[in-house]
């Protein structure tokens, strides 16, 4: 008698229950799904950009195109942005894509507001998130003018018909709708050193933080793949293979402004030995700017050293 | 008893074992200590080309004779199998120098021409000296992008 009383009135805060947990659930979704919709660059920074290929030339060099783009192997010429190079994380293997001109497999077919999507908010012109390998997390600082030059230049390389690869990833990660939350809680176009800098400090800032993205390998990162700023530029673990990439920034970095302009221009340490690994292409695409901009990056590296 | 005795004898062969890695590989050294002969000598041409330290014709000429002759020091023996990163501890070599040997010597054949070169021009002007440290520096770049993991 008893019994089927009880079990009404435990099924009814149940049934309640249950639907005020669904209800929750589906707002929820609801503004995650929201929350994580890609969104692209405002119309009112990119419109009426005109870009210019030669100034885009220098742009295309800080900003290390090339580095990830070209193909893999050192014989490689860094003016044919095949793709094809992988990068092992925690989440699985990424391959650089073709971003050559070739109307297939490239970005020949691009507008330039495609373009500025892409390297500015991490958005494709289908308009799915791109993964933070690309390291639009820094570009989106850079100024729109730069990014429409950098567009004009890298029309102008040679296409290449290679396809694609798709990244390799491991589940969650492998769905990009989850990017929109990551962008929410990560994607930021402001500065990582602030204050009072010199106009030399600001360049370099510009140039190391919006362009060159140094920080993406000397920095480590959290769990969720995003850059521990309170160890900005301090070193990291190599994601790649062994060893450390080394600290830029910190107690343990004692070198001078001489010192670091002189290896970017040259890839030599202060203690002469010779750059290699993936520094290797960064210093091969640096040391072809002028000397001006290397010792700017200087004085921002030694004004990030706290 | 027996798992003990079988424990502690394990963590006794280890702590025995440890050192006698190292030295099983005294190569690894060797090499080192040939790299840092290198070192020694290009830091002063590279002194010298960067302006860190005044040119010397004298000075630059010894180092760069020395850099010839130490890269001529034959290779054959300092390169064993087994000796690279991925097997031991107290190396950057890596495992791509002993699957593509050729390319490795066709590399370090191009160190000892970019020597060469060094020697031929080191005592003759700093407007001299200076691509010729540009191309040693190409020559070492070239295996320490392919050939050398990360520092640990």
């Amino acid at each position: 008698m008893t019994r089927p009383d009880a079990l009404s009135r435990s099924r009814k805060p149940g049934l309640k229950i249950l639907t005020v947990t669904g209800v929750i659930g589906a707002a929820t979704a609801a503004a995650l799904w929201w929350v994580s919709a890609p969104a692209p660059v405002s119309a009112a920074r990119i419109a009426g950009l005109s870009g210019n290929a030669q100034d885009g030339e220098a742009v295309f060099l800080a900003a290390g195109c090339a580095s990830c783009h070209k193909e893999p192997g050192t014989e490689a010429d860094p003016r044919v942005l095949a793709g094809g190079r992988a990068f092992q994380s925690d989440f699985g293997t990424f391959y650089a894509p073709n971003i050559s001109p070739d109307p297939t497999h490239g970005i020949g077919e691009w507008s330039q507001d495609d373009f500025m999507n892409a390297v500015m908010a991490g958005v494709s012109p289908e308009g799915q998130h791109y993964y933070p390998a690309f390291p639009y997390t820094a570009y989106i600082k850079a100024d729109p003018q730069d990014i429409a030059d950098l567009y004009a230049f890298m029309m102008t390389l040679p296409a290449d018909a290679t396809p694609s690869q798709r990244h390799d990833l491991a589940f969650p990660f492998s769905i990009r709708r989850s990017l929109g939350l990551w962008k929410a809680l990560y994607l930021d176009d402001g500065w990582t050193v602030t204050g009072d800098l010199n106009e030399a400090e600001t360049r370099g800032r510009y140039l190391s933080e919006a362009l060159a993205h140094c920080a993406e390998c000397h920095t480590p990162r959290n769990a969720l793949g995003a850059l521990d700023t309170n160890q900005w530029l301090q070193g990291a673990p190599n994601p790649s293979g062994q060893g450390r990439i080394p600290a830029i920034a910190g107690p343990d970095f004692d070198w001078t402004h001489f010192d670091i302009s002189a290896y970017l221009e040259s890839g030599f340490t202060p203690s002469f030995d010779v750059v290699g690994g993936s520094m290797a292409d960064v210093v091969a695409s640096l040391q072809q700017l002028e000397k001006s901009e290397l010792d700017a990056i200087a004085a921002y590296i030694l004004r990030a050293n706290p | 008893m027996k798992p003990r005795l079988f424990i502690g004898a394990s963590l006794i062969c280890t702590v025995f074992s440890l050192p006698a890695l190292a030295q099983e590989n005294p190569e690894i050294q060797q090499r080192q200590g040939q790299f840092n002969l290198f070192v020694h000598n290009f830091a002063l041409l590279g002194g010298m080309a960067q302006g860190r330290v005044d040119y010397d014709a004298e000075l630059a000429q010894t180092a760069a004779d020395n850099l010839f002759h130490v890269t001529r020091h034959n290779q054959s023996r300092l390169w064993p199998e087994g000796t690279d990163a991925e097997s031991v501890e107290g190396t950057r070599a890596l495992p791509a120098i002993w699957e593509n040997l050729d390319d490795f010597m066709v590399k370090f054949a191009g160190l000892q021409d970019a020597a060469e070169g060094a020697q031929a021009v080191a005592g003759d002007g700093l407007d001299a000296l200076r691509p010729a440290v540009g191309a040693l520096g190409a020559a070492c770049q070239a295996c320490h992008q392919t050939y050398r993991a990360e520092a640990g």
